[in-house]
C-alpha cells in the first residue's frame, strides 16, 4: 500500500497557477491532457510546501480529467513527489559511486550530526531533512546535494554550514518561478 | 588540441542568451536546411556521418531516423531524451545549462529531417533549473521566428516543448521515457512495436540523445562527410566524456574519438592525472552500467595494445576483458576504493531503479544487493560470489528493457576481475568493519593474506 | 503462414504470437504463463516464465534471435523455428524466473485458498527446487482492506497486472492500481477503498495467485474437497454461466469456468459469483471436468478421503520466526500445529 498522510492540507489553486497549469496543458494535444501530469504535479508540489497529500493529488485528477488512481500511480512511481510532509529545506545528498568517491559519506555524517537526525527524518522544528538518493548527474562536482531546484555542488563542512545559515537567513530560493 | 564541434563556442560570454548565440552563426543549420535542402537530403548526410547514439547504446543516428513509419501518415514526433541519470554521466546537462540554445537548433533541424511537426525535450526532472533554461530558450528562439508556423516561410510547421520527468532513472530507456511523456509510470514497453513504428501516442517517433542532436547543425553545415574524417574507423566525430572520481581535473570534456586512455587520463588538457598521486586501481569507462576494468587492462587492451576512447577499442576483449565506451560517464578509481562497497553502491542505485514490472529485475536487483551489502559488512559466506554470479547470469537477457542487463553487468565485471577482494571481505569481516577500510591499508598490502589461505 | 515448435509445425494467421501457436499444438511444448491472458488486451510480457528460443527467425531472415523471447508477446513468422521445452537454455531460464517469483513469496500454501488451483505452485512443481538460495529478509506489504469481497494478500502478488487490466476493460471505474516501483511496486488502491464494482470479482479469477481470494469462501474449504459442477442461471448482467462448488450441498464458492490454461471462459457479475449460494439459484449441467493431474481431481468424488497432517510450514521457512510472524496472516495461529520434534 503505497504512503499515504493524514495530515490535512491546505489546497488552494490560485490563478496563477492555474494559467501556469493550463499553459502545460496546452504543450499536449487537446485528448492528451493527461501527458501534462509530471509537470502539473512539479508545479502543484511547489505551491504547497513541497508535498502532495491524496486531496490534491485528487485535485490534480480533476483538472486533467483523470482517475484518481492514475495520479497515485504516477505519484508512488517518481521519486522527487513527497507524499508526506517534509522539511522546509531538505538537503538530497547525491550518494552513488562518483560522490562516494569524493566523500559524501562523511559529509552526510556530518550533516546529520550537525542538525541532530537521522536520514530520511525531519528536525524537530521542520526546518530541515536529510536524504541520501541516487545520482542526480553532478559527478564531476562532488560531493554535492540537491535542495529545492537546484544543485550545491563541491561541497565541504564549511560549505555545508554556510548553506545552513544560509536557509535559518531565509537567503535561499527553492524555486526558480 | 582536439578539435572542438559541440564547444567550440562555449566559452563566448553570454553564449547562453538567443542573441549571442545568433551572433556568433548560431541557427544557420535550420536556415540551411530549410531552404536548401530536402529532409531526406539531412538524412543522408546525418547517415553519411557515422555519428552513433550518443546516450549509450550507439546505435547510428542516421539509421535510426531511417527506420520512422513515413507511411501510414500518422503525425510523427522526435523527442530528445534529456533524462540523463546513469551514474557518471553529466555532459548532457552541460550542454543544456550553457549552451541551450544549441541542443534547440538541433531540434528543428532534426524534426525537419524526420517530418515531426510536434516534438519534446523530455529532461530529467533533478534537472529542474536547466529545464526553466530550456523553457525560456524556446521561448526566444520562437520570439525569433524558429519555431512554430511556416518557419522562414518554408511551410514548415514545428512546435516545440520542454517536459520535465519526475525522479526515475528508467524514464531513460526510450519507451519509459514515451510513457513517461504521456504522464504515465515510466514502464518500459515491449517491443516490437519499436518507437519508429509506435512511439508518443502510438505515433512514429524518434527519441534520440541530446549530444546527438546537438552534433547535427555542424553535420548539416560542415557535412556529414567532414564529421566522418574524424575519429577512427567506425567511431566517427567527437564525443562529450564525463570525467569523475579520484582524478585532478572532473569535468566535460569534448574528445576527438581515437585518443588514447593513458593520454585522457594523465593529460592537463583533460583529467590531469590522479588526485593525490595515487596509483590507479579501476576505471568504469561509460557509465556505471559498463564493466569496471582493473589496472592492467586499462592502458593496454588484453593483446597489449594501445587502448583508445573508441566504441571499438573500449569494447575490445569482450566482456572478459573489455568493457564499452556507453554513455561516456568515465569514472576513475585509485586504490582507496573498495571494489566490493563500490559494487554494492551500484546494485543499491539498480535496485532502486528498477521499475517493477518484470520479474527477473524486479525480484533479483534487491537479491544481489542484499548479498553484496551483506558481504560489504561482515557477514559474506564463500559461496554467495557463486550465488552473486548465478544471480546475474539470470538477469542478464531475460528482461524486458536493458535495465537487468545493466544490473548485472557490473556485479559480473567485479567478481570477474576483483574476485580475492571479495573473498577478502568474507574470509577477513574484521579488517572490513571501517567503510574505509582500504584507505589507509590499500587491498593491494593485504591481498597476500587472501592467497595463502586455501578453501 | 507455418510455424514450427519443438519440431512440430502448424500453420497460423499471421498476428499469431508463439505462445498462441503453441496453445494451438497443445501438449508439453506449451510455455507456460503467468501474466498473459487471452481475453485482456495488453497482457503479457512481464512474467518471463514463457521464455523461449527462436533458433530461426523466419525463411526470410533466418538468423536466430540472440535473446530469448517472451511467447506470449511475440508475433510468429513463416518459417519460424522456436524451441520451447527441447531447449536447456530455456529450462534454465524458466527455472530462474520461478526462483525469483518464490524468493520473496510468503510460501504460505499451506494457509492459502489458491492452493491446488495455484498457477505459481503448478509453476513451482515443474521448475523449481526445494531448496531456497535466498537467506535475506523477504520483502513484505502492509495488509490492506479493499472492500467486502475481496481479499487482497499483497504478500502474495506476482505483479502480473491482469486484476488491473481487468478493472479497466471490465468496469468503468477502475480504483486500484500499481503503486511505488520497484521490489516494492504492490496492487492497492492507495487509500483503502472499497472496490465495489459488478465485474470487480472477475480480479479473482484472473489472479494467477492467491493474492486477490474470495472473501466469502475465505478458509471455508480446500479447493480439492469441493465438487465443481457447471451450472447456469438467467443473469440480466452476464452469461450466467459458472462453475459451482459443492461441499455436500452447500454451494460454497462460484467461479467462471476455467479451460485448460485456466483462463475463464467468460468473464461473470459479481452478483452471480457472491450473492448466488443457494443451490435452487442454479441449473446444475453436471461436474466440471479438469486436467488429469490437477490437484482437484484428487477428489475424484468416491475416493474416501484420507486425513493430511500438514506439517510443512515449519520447513518452509526453516524455522524462521521473523518471517513466520510476518508473513500473510498475522492473525492465523502459528502454534495450532503440533510442534515437531
Amino acid at each position: 500500500m503505497g504512503e499515504i498522510s493524514n495530515i490535512k492540507q491546505n489546497i488552494n489553486i490560485s490563478e496563477a497557477l492555474m494559467a501556469r497549469i493550463n499553459e502545460l496543458i496546452s504543450h499536449y494535444p487537446e485528448d492528451k491532457r493527461k501527458s501534462a501530469l509530471l509537470p502539473v504535479l512539479h508545479e502543484v508540489q511547489d505551491a504547497h510546501d513541497n508535498w502532495l497529500s491524496i486531496e490534491l493529488q485528487d485535485k490534480v485528477a480533476e483538472i486533467l480529467h483523470i482517475k484518481p488512481v492514475e495520479v497515485y500511480e504516477v505519484v508512488s512511481f517518481y521519486t522527487m513527489f513527497n507524499r508526506r510532509p517534509i522539511g522546509k529545506y531538505m538537503f538530497e545528498f547525491c550518494q552513488t559511486s562518483c560522490c562516494v568517491t569524493r566523500g559524501v559519506e562523511n559529509l552526510m555524517d556530518y550533516a546529520c550530526e550537525k542538525l541532530g537526525v537521522g536520514i530520511g527524518e525531519t528536525t524537530a522544528d521542520g526546518m530541515f531533512e536529510i536524504r541520501g538518493v541516487e545520482c542526480l548527474g553532478a559527478c564531476g562536482y562532488a560531493p554535492m546535494l540537491q535542495l529545492g531546484d537546484f544543485y550545491h555542488e563541491n561541497l565541504s563542512k564549511e560549505k555545508f554550514d554556510q548553506l545552513v545559515e544560509d536557509c535559518k537567513a531565509g537567503k535561499i530560493t527553492l524555486h526558480d518561478k | 588540441m582536439g578539435r572542438k564541434i559541440l564547444l567550440d563556442k562555449i566559452n563566448i560570454p553570454g553564449i547562453k542568451t538567443y542573441e549571442v548565440y545568433r551572433q556568433n552563426g548560431g541557427y544557420a543549420s535550420v536556415e540551411k536546411a530549410l531552404k536548401q535542402m530536402t529532409p531526406d537530403e539531412v538524412t543522408e548526410e546525418v547517415k553519411t556521418s557515422g555519428i552513433r547514439g550518443r546516450g549509450g547504446a550507439g546505435f547510428p543516428v542516421g539509421m535510426k531516423w531511417s527506420f520512422i513509419d513515413k507511411k501510414s501518415g500518422n503525425p510523427r514526433h522526435l523527442v530528445c531524451n534529456a533524462d540523463e541519470s546513469e551514474p557518471g554521466t553529466f555532459k548532457d546537462r552541460y550542454l543544456m545549462e550553457y549552451i541551450p540554445h544549441l541542443l534547440i537548433e538541433g531540434m528543428i533541424t532534426s524534426s525537419y529531417a524526420l517530418g515531426a511537426n510536434l516534438s519534446y525535450i523530455y529532461i530529467r526532472g533533478e534537472y529542474m533549473w536547466v529545464y526553466k533554461i530550456l523553457e525560456r530558450a524556446i521561448a526566444e528562439a520562437k520570439a525569433a521566428g524558429w519555431l512554430g508556423k511556416n518557419i522562414l516561410g518554408s511551410g514548415y510547421d514545428l512546435d516545440l516543448y520542454v517536459q520535465v520527468g519526475g525522479g526515475a532513472y528508467i524514464c531513460g530507456e526510450e519507451t519509459a521515457l514515451i510513457e513517461s511523456l504521456e504522464g504515465k509510470r515510466g514502464n518500459p514497453r515491449i517491443k516490437p512495436p519499436f518507437p519508429a513504428v509506435k512511439g508518443l501516442w502510438q505515433n512514429p517517433t524518434v527519441v534520440n540523445n541530446v549530444e546527438s542532436i546537438s552534433a547535427v547543425p555542424w553535420i548539416v553545415m560542415n557535412t556529414g562527410a567532414e564529421y566522418a574524417k574524424i575519429g577512427i574507423e567506425r567511431s566517427t566525430g567527437t564525443k562529450l566524456i564525463s570525467a569523475s572520481g579520484h582524478i585532478k581535473n572532473p569535468g566535460v570534456y569534448e574528445i576527438e574519438l581515437g585518443v588514447s586512455v593513458e593520454e585522457f587520463i594523465n593529460s592537463d588538457e583533460y583529467c590531469g592525472g590522479m588526485i593525490d598521486d595515487r596509483p590507479l586501481k579501476a576505471l568504469v569507462p561509460g557509465g556505471s552500467s559498463v564493466p569496471i576494468l582493473p589496472a592492467h587492462l586499462i592502458y593496454k587492451t588484453a593483446a597489449g595494445t594501445d587502448r583508445l576512447m573508441t566504441y571499438e577499442s573500449l569494447s575490445d576483449g569482450g566482456f572478459a576483458t573489455g568493457s564499452m565506451l556507453g554513455s561516456g560517464g568515465f569514472i576513475v578509481y585509485n586504490d582507496t576504493t573498495c571494489i566490493v562497497r563500490n559494487t554494492w553502491n551500484f546494485s543499491r542505485f539498480y535496485h532502486h531503479e528498477s521499475c517493477g514490472q518484470c520479474t527477473p529485475c524486479r525480484e533479483g536487483t534487491g537479491w544481489l544487493e542484499k548479498i553484496l551489502w551483506r558481504i560489504e559488512n561482515g557477514q559474506g559466506r564463500e559461496e554467495d560470489i557463486e550465488l552473486l554470479w548465478s544471480i546475474q547470469s539470470k538477469i542478464e537477457g531475460n528482461t524486458i528493457c536493458p535495465l537487468g542487463d545493466a544490473a548485472s553487468w557490473p556485479v559480473a565485471a567485479a567478481i570477474r576481475h576483483f574476485k580475492e577482494e571479495f573473498e577478502y571481505h568474507i574470509r577477513f569481516p574484521e579488517k572490513i568493519k571501517n567503510r574505509d577500510h582500504f584507505v589507509a591499508e590499500p587491498f593491494d598490502k593485504v591481498r597476500h593474506l587472501v592467497a595463502k589461505q586455501t578453501v | 503462414m507455418k510455424v514450427t515448435i519443438d519440431g512440430q509445425s502448424i500453420e497460423v494467421e499471421p498476428g499469431t504470437t508463439i505462445l498462441q501457436a503453441a496453445r494451438m499444438i497443445g501438449g508439453e511444448l506449451v510455455p507456460p504463463a503467468m501474466c498473459y491472458y487471452s481475453k485482456l488486451k495488453g497482457s503479457g510480457g512481464k512474467c518471463r516464465c514463457c521464455l523461449v528460443e527462436v533458433s530461426k527467425g523466419s525463411d526470410a531472415d533466418p538468423r536466430p534471435m540472440p535473446k530469448l523471447v517472451a511467447s506470449c508477446v511475440t508475433g510468429c513468422m513463416d518459417g519460424m523455428e522456436v524451441n520451447s521445452k527441447s531447449s536447456e537454455r530455456v529450462e534454465e531460464a524458466r527455472k530462474s524466473v520461478t526462483e525469483f517469483l518464490l524468493i520473496n513469496h510468503p510460501l504460505d500454501c499451506p494457509v492459502c485458498d489458491q492452493a491446488g488451483e495455484c498457477d505459481l505452485q503448478n509453476l513451482s512443481f515443474e521448475h523449481g527446487k526445494s531448496k531456497t538460495r535466498f537467506i535475506e529478509e523477504k520483502r513484505t506489504f502492509e495488509p490492506e482492506d479493499i472492500g467486502p469481497y475481496i481479499q487482497l494478500h499483497m504478500n502474495r502478488c506476482i505483479l502480473c497486472q491482469r486484476c488491473v487490466q481487468v478493472a479497466d476493460q471490465l468496469t468503468d471505474n477502475r480504483v486500484h492500481g500499481v503503486m511505488d516501483r520497484g521490489d516494492h511496486a504492490n496492487i492497492s488502491t492507495c487509500i483503502s477503498k472499497a472496490i465495489d464494482n459488478e465485474f470487480s470479482g472477475n480480479m479473482i479469477d484472473v489472479c494467477p495467485v492467491g493474492a486477490l481470494t474470495d472473501k466469502t469462501f475465505r478458509f471455508k474449504s480446500r479447493v480439492w474437497f469441493n465438487k465443481p459442477y457447471n451450472a447456469h442461471r438467467d443473469c440480466d448482467k452476464c452469461c450466467g454461466k459458472t462453475t459451482v462448488w459443492m461441499f455436500g450441498n452447500e454451494i460454497q464458492r462460484v467461479t467462471g469456468r476455467k479451460d485448460e490454461y485456466h483462463e475463464v471462459e467468460e468473464f461473470i457479475c459479481n452478483t452471480c459469483r457472491f450473492d448466488k449460494k443457494d443451490v435452487n439459484d442454479w441449473v446444475i449441467e453436471g461436474p466440471r471436468k479438469f486436467e488429469k493431474d490437477s490437484v482437484i481431481n484428487q477428489n475424484n468424488y468416491t475416493r474416501k478421503i484420507e486425513k493430511v497432517v500438514i506439517e510443512t510450514e515449519e520447513h518452509i521457512l526453516e524455522g524462521r520466526e521473523q518471517d513466520r510472524k510476518k508473513i500473510s496472516m498475522p492473525d492465523f495461529p502459528l502454534d495450532s500445529n503440533p510442534k515437531r520434534v
